[in-house]
């Protein structure tokens, strides 16, 4: 029930951001969610794409360091309170998120939250006992392919 | 095939041509002596410079009792060759001389030195020694990587391991993708080029998939620029081979001064053709074996261009023990720091040998650095870049910055000052295929 996150280093500069872009571009390979983290000099590209192992390889080869990190997706309804009730129910079980960002997809009503936690899979039980709709990575990229 | 990290188990061999590594001391002495008067003497009957010191200082070469003695003498300093470029420190006719090589040096004229036949012959036996100390033998493929041409890198280790009788390619540096199709398809066993060439060669070769592990590669003799020991560790881990540190430079003969040997605890000076002495940097005073200085060689054969008390600008050591593979050379304690690398920065005096321990202390940076010195208004500052690798790399912010504390603390611990860190995208800093690069001063005046 875990996403695979790729994470990219890369250096506050003019172009930096657009090479990875561009190399996954000519792969054929869509960026699906995205997130920059911006530090002063650098900054911490987040993807996350469908097939991730072929993208890995590929930014791999071209010289870039990823990583790989596991984040939950969850849907909510795109209204007034949805994230607040996420982060009660989180709270409640005292999960902290250590970073989040969140996606729309096309489908009216519905928005995507990613979210990275230290212990994902403890995450998932209390989301899920909260009748909060963890995404399935498989059928969610399938879905919104 | 053996481990890596682990010693691989070498026993001395006593072979004729290695014979000068192990004589007893007595005649060691006794032989340096002889031949110290007698290079002197050529020197002061051959080479005005020599001769005209000699005699502002009131000394002779009949002074020259005991070896001790040379103490007396004058001190030759890179600034000599200099001054008397191209041909002016020549000891022997024009006739007589078969090679010349040259060093480019940063700044102005290059420096020119000469052999004769006989020195060359001698270079070929020191560089042989050489590989053979660091376990090479007949039948080794070689790859030579060293540059040739001017620099007597390339050439010296050439002659060297035909000496021997081994198989050499000489293949010069650069074109890292012929290196590494002909370490594959040759069967190389032992590689000449500069550490940071090699980690260069190592991770290029781990992107073009190539399994380095069943290469039959064993040794690599590396030399040219001072490294660490934390980055032989490095190596040596990461490739499985034997890395071994050799000494030399151009003013003297070239490679082929002084060797690690087996015991990899210290560099063997070739004691029957270089005199190594240890001085004061300060106040030119010999110092004690034992005592860090700054290291002065006399070549005690060299027939076309004697160095007579030669600064080399080189601090270390002369260990006074002896070392556990029999030989009698004495050692010199590896070179990791040049005065002339050496800079200072807000009244500290940093030598780029220390950023690079510093890194290694950090788990997971690569040794591949730069140093950048600039001014801000009338403060010094100091940067220091670093690559990320996939090892150090955090999907949040905060996991860098930790980063790069731990490498600002870990230099400042090493050097006693806060300095910047900047953390750059992988292969991004320039790769040497020679000598590495890695201080950049920007300051003005």
């Amino acid at each position: 029930m875990k996403f695979k996150q790729l994470s990219l280093f890369l250096e506050n500069q003019p172009a930096h951001l657009k090479q990875p872009c561009r190399i996954l571009a000519e792969a054929g390979i869509d960026i699906r969610p995205l997130s920059l983290a911006d530090a002063d000099q650098f900054g911490i590209l987040r993807l996350i794409v469908a097939d991730w192992e072929r993208a890995k390889h590929v930014l791999e080869e071209a010289g870039c360091a990823v990583r790989v990190d596991e984040v939950v997706g969850l849907e909510v309804a795109d209204e007034c309170g949805g994230m607040a009730h996420v982060l009660e129910v989180l709270e409640q079980g005292g999960h902290n998120v250590l970073y989040t960002y969140a996606f729309t997809f096309g489908e009216a009503g519905r928005a995507v939250l990613f979210m990275r936690f230290e212990d994902p899979d403890a995450a998932i039980a209390a989301l899920q006992a909260g009748q909060i709709h963890v995404l399935d990575p498989v059928r969610w990229l399938k879905r919104t392919e | 095939m053996h481990q890596p990290g682990t010693p691989t188990q070498e026993q001395p061999t006593f072979l004729p041509r290695s014979a000068p590594d192990y004589l007893p001391e007595p005649q060691l002495r006794e032989l340096q002596l002889t031949r110290l008067q007698a290079i002197v003497t050529r020197a002061y009957e051959r080479v005005p410079l020599f001769r005209e010191r000699c005699e502002q200082r009131g000394v002779q070469p009949s002074d020259l009792r005991q070896l001790a003695d040379i103490q007396h003498l004058p001190f030759t300093v890179k600034n000599d060759l200099r001054d008397t470029y191209p041909f002016g420190l020549f000891a022997s006719p024009r006739e007589e001389i078969v090679r010349l090589h040259a060093s480019s040096g940063t700044t102005g004229k290059p420096i020119v030195v000469a052999y004769t036949q006989d020195d060359l012959d001698v270079w070929s036996e020191v560089m042989s020694r050489t590989f053979a100390a660091c376990g090479v033998h007949a039948g080794d493929m070689v790859q030579n990587a060293f540059g040739y041409g001017l620099f007597t890198g390339g050439l010296g280790a050439h002659y060297g391991a035909e000496e021997l009788g081994a198989t050499v390619i000489p293949i010069s540096g650069g074109n890292t993708e012929r290196q590494m199709m002909v370490m594959r398809d040759f069967g190389v066993t032992a590689l000449c080029a500069t550490p940071s060439y090699f980690l260069h060669l190592l991770e290029r070769a781990r992107e073009a998939d190539i399994d380095w592990a069943n290469l039959p590669l064993r040794v690599g003799i590396f030399g040219a620029e001072p490294w660490t020991e934390a980055m032989r560790q490095r190596i040596e881990q990461e490739s499985g081979i034997r890395a071994y540190d050799i000494y030399g430079l151009s003013e003297i003969i070239g490679p082929g001064v002084g060797s690690e040997c087996c015991a990899q605890d210290g560099l063997h000076i070739f004691e029957d053709h270089f005199y190594p002495e240890i001085i004061d940097p300060e106040s030119g005073a010999p110092l004690p074996d034992g005592e860090e200085g700054e290291l002065v060689l006399t070549t005690l054969s060299k027939q076309a261009m004697p160095m007579i008390r030669y600064r080399t600008r080189d601090l270390t050591t002369i260990i006074p023990e002896r070392c556990r593979c029999g030989r009698t050379l004495r050692r010199i304690q590896r070179i990791g720091r040049r005065s002339d690398d050496m800079f200072i920065i807000r009244g500290v005096n940093v030598f780029p040998a220390q950023v690079e321990t510093a890194l290694l202390q950090v788990e997971g940076t690569l040794p591949h650095y730069q140093i950048t010195l600039s001014r801000k208004g009338s403060l010094d500052q100091m940067e220091v870049a670093v690559e990320v690798t996939e090892a150090v790399l955090s999907d949040t912010v905060g996991g860098m910055e930790a980063l790069q504390k731990q490498v600002a603390d870990a230099l400042e611990h090493i050097i006693g000052l806060r300095v910047g860190v900047r953390l750059v995208e992988p292969q991004s800093l320039p790769r040497s295929e020679g000598k590495a690069k890695r201080v950049f001063d920007n300051r003005e005046g």
